[in-house]
């Protein structure tokens, strides 16, 4: 990472699908099992991701330099749960029910460990455009996956996508995909899809 | 209904009917990655346990005490977070002062617990819910972790048989376990309507 523009451009994809943080990481599981059983919520769970990722990984490589090892997490920490305050009262104001409908999830970006993966093993070693591309690329990533399984599940779900009808007329709507059982085993297989892909590749 | 009924039932449902991993896929990370063994899986188990009954307690106290009557909400996740990563260091220097052989087993999954969304969660959770009762609020934190001990340890049970098992390649390791996961919430689907 010498700041080159091709180094950018790369640091920028690799997190859409190389080191995609759900597919091939297998991190943030809690909000891509639980926010993903339509494709509204699982839209605003990426977006306030991306906000938070990148407004921290911004904060974090700026304050890279005054950061004393030992309270470096702490910081990292304080500095996330900030941003995460920030985006639930955005999401309050501008969109109530999407904030009943989302919950506790929206806090919890505090503890997703993409975000302090990110600040660890990017933003607190690296200048600040580095920072905020790897960010965008990271979260990103992270909301198409979402959208990925959101889609796949609320079309089985209920044959809609955005509450829009899809289906035909003689669907019957698998109920269970809504539900937890749904979210483990359609990531499951997209996770065994992937794998088959890229070991043929 | 009298105080003891309320607890006892309490307990019961955080611990079967909303089990915080099957149900509310609280806590994950750890629920995949260290349900390798069954020994790890128990140790991970008590460990969050331990930390999620101090630190869901010294929450509901904080909240109820201090952030409620001073309007301070808005710091709320803040405080939680500052509470819990306190918690976890506790533990770790207890640990590493008594009972050392336990620490080294541990290794990296004891600062882990501070990003465990079960506890977190759990913290929400009792004030989403609108526990105004002391008692009931540490009832559920012990059940919520005694409950992810429930999960974890099953699913550590199951995936030293999966080890036997012919799986298809491209599904071997973490697509298996989801795909177990999935059918373990299926499981315990039939708790739902148990209480309420």
């Amino acid at each position: 990472m010498n700041g080159e523009q091709p180094n950018l451009g790369k640091t920028f994809i690799t997190g859409l699908w190389r080191e995609n943080p759900v597919f091939r990481l297998l991190l943030g599981m809690c909000p891509t099992l639980a926010v993903t059983a339509a494709v509204k919520p699982a839209l605003t769970m990426g977006l306030c991701v991306v906000f938070v990722l990148t407004c921290s990984n911004i904060v974090v490589s700026l304050m890279r330099n005054l950061l004393k090892p030992h309270l470096r997490i702490l910081m990292f920490t304080l500095t996330i749960a900030t941003f995460v305050t920030i985006a639930d009262m955005l999401v309050k104001a501008y969109a109530p029910q999407m904030s009943a409908t989302l919950g506790p999830y929206i806090p919890l970006i505090i503890v997703n460990c993409i975000i302090i993966g990110r600040a660890e093993a990017c933003a607190s070693k690296n200048g600040l455009i580095t920072s905020i591309l790897d960010a965008l690329g990271m979260s990103l990533g992270f909301t198409f996956a979402l959208c990925v399984l959101a889609v796949v599940r609320e079309l089985l779900a209920a044959g809609t996508i955005f509450d829009i009808s899809i289906m035909p007329q003689w669907f019957v709507p698998w109920a269970a995909m809504s539900m937890p059982v749904g979210a483990f085993i359609t990531l499951g297989l997209i996770l065994g899809l992937i794998n088959s892909i890229t070991k043929k590749a | 209904m009298d105080t003891v009924t309320t607890l006892i039932l309490a307990f019961i449902s955080v611990v079967l009917v909303n089990n915080l991993v099957l149900t509310k896929f609280l806590g994950i990370c750890p629920y995949l990655g260290v349900s390798g063994r069954i020994d790890m899986a128990f140790g991970m188990g008590m460990a969050v346990t331990f930390v999620v009954t101090l630190s869901g307690t010294l929450t509901w106290l904080i909240d109820n005490l201090v952030l409620i009557p001073l309007n301070l909400e808005v710091t709320r996740y803040v405080c939680f977070i500052l509470v819990i990563a306190g918690a976890v260091q506790l533990v770790e220097m207890y640990l590493r002062k008594f009972f050392p052989s336990l620490y080294e087993s541990f290794g990296i999954f004891l600062p882990l617990i501070t990003t465990n969304c079960a506890i977190l969660g759990l913290c929400l959770f009792l004030n989403l819910w609108e526990i105004k009762n002391f008692a009931t609020a540490v009832v559920l934190s012990f059940g919520a972790g005694i409950g992810f001990t429930l999960a974890i340890c099953i699913m550590a049970g199951i995936r030293e048989n999966l080890k036997l098992a012919d799986v298809p390649k491209p599904l071997k390791g973490a697509p298996i376990t989801l795909i177990t996961a999935g059918i373990m919430t299926l499981a315990f689907m039939g708790f739902a309507g148990m209480i309420k």
